[in-house]
């Protein structure tokens, strides 16, 4: 914890810092909701990958273009690399204390879990309308 | 991002035994932190056999009678010793607590007692409080109101009264925060445990007027957000007091007045 008897700044100057962001209930929000559409949809995934153990890729195509299974793997898709990217930035803010670090991480996390999110939907739509 | 180092004064040699226990029935050792500003050495443990026939049962009594009777130069911090002024906060055998309060005979073994963990030291057991007293001061730790001030009391029902049990019983002796990974990392923005505990006090306080600003200003990544449910204050008070609750409460707050 940083006591800053090397600056002239009063302790309370310090303490009050850049003042409130007035932000971060809607990221704890959306991290507890994710969390919570997370339980039925990795039950889902998890006893839909385990009813096809040893099938074929053909019998997994079959899975996929049912409309209810595409719909349930897209949401797992999306929310699980939604949670994904909003608590490693906690844990990035967490741990990472220079700033340009701290802020290219996030970034990082971001995109990487947004593109990969993008290319899971995209392999089930194709899946469901293609081929 | 990574530091290899320690930080400067951060390595903990042995220092000196001080035995004078002169083959008393109940011995008993006190290995205690040691550090000065004014010596440029780095920390020592000093280690002091002593007595317990000599002073009462708690640790507390001990270290009064190391420092009256064997090492004038022990420093700590004690006033009330029946914990309620939250000085003689410090790890004593690896847990946050008042050396008022905690009994010599609850510790088996040598007793271990350091300062508060990741608080700047000023002096052997006497850690740098100054920023954590300038974030109490940042919540605005007193009753604020728009309306004007009435001719008698503010009333307050019994069962708004009974709101604050278990909040204004926290005597600010920091044993919580400093026991908290998250305000170990991010203590500088994160106003930890017992500040949040404190501003809680506040928010539900049916006398206040000022709980949606109080809010305002608690919203935040860092101030509020960082708290990850640890419960690491809860285990520490010294008061039974559960800081971690007293959060909870902040952030469901936040929640229903989106």
């Amino acid at each position: 914890m940083a006591s800053n008897n090397k600056t002239l700044r009063s302790p309370l100057a310090h303490a009050r810092g850049l003042g409130s962001a007035k932000y971060g209930t809607e990221h704890w929000w959306h991290q507890r909701l994710s969390a919570l559409a997370l339980v039925p949809l990795t039950v889902w995934f998890v006893f839909g990958v385990i009813g096809h153990l040893g099938a074929g890729h053909a019998a997994f195509v079959a899975w996929m273009k049912s409309p209810f299974s595409a719909v349930m793997m897209i949401l797992t898709a999306a929310v699980t690399f939604h949670h994904a990217q909003a608590g490693m930035q906690v844990v990035v803010e967490d741990y990472v204390h220079v700033e340009w670090q701290k802020l290219a991480l996030i970034i990082a996390i971001k995109f990487l879990s947004f593109a990969l999110a993008a290319a899971c939907v995209l392999a089930v739509v194709k899946i469901f309308i293609g081929a | 991002m990574v530091e290899f180092n320690l930080p400067a004064n951060s390595k903990v040699g042995v220092g000196k035994t001080v035995n004078v226990a002169n083959g008393a029935k109940r011995a008993k050792s006190f290995k205690i932190y040691r550090w000065s500003p004014e010596d440029g050495q780095n920390p020592r443990v000093d280690t002091y056999v002593v007595d317990l026939d000599k002073f009462g049962p708690m640790i507390l009594d001990a270290i009064i009678y190391i420092k009256n009777q064997v090492d004038s130069t022990l420093t700590f911090r004690r006033s009330c010793r029946e914990g309620i002024c939250g000085s003689c906060a410090m790890n004593i055998d690896g847990t946050n607590t008042l050396a008022c309060l905690k009994a010599i005979d609850e510790v088996p073994g040598d007793v271990k007692i350091y300062p508060l963990p990741h608080m700047p030291v000023v002096k052997d057991l006497v850690p740098d409080l100054n920023h954590v007293y300038a974030q109490l001061a940042s919540i605005k730790p007193w009753l604020q109101t728009q309306s004007p001030a009435p001719s008698r009391e503010r009333l307050q029902s019994p069962e708004d009264r009974a709101k604050l049990d278990g909040l204004y019983e926290c005597i600010l002796c920091f044993c919580c925060s400093t026991s908290c990974p998250s305000y170990w990392w991010n203590g500088d923005r994160y106003l930890g445990p017992s500040i949040l505990l404190q501003a809680y006090r506040w928010i539900v306080d049916s006398r206040d007027e000022m709980t949606g600003e109080r809010l305002d200003n608690l919203e935040d990544p860092f101030r509020l957000y960082r708290c990850h449910t640890i419960m690491n204050c809860t285990k520490a008070c010294p008061k039974g007091l559960n800081p971690a609750k007293a959060i909870a409460e902040i952030k469901k707050l936040m929640v229903v007045r989106r």
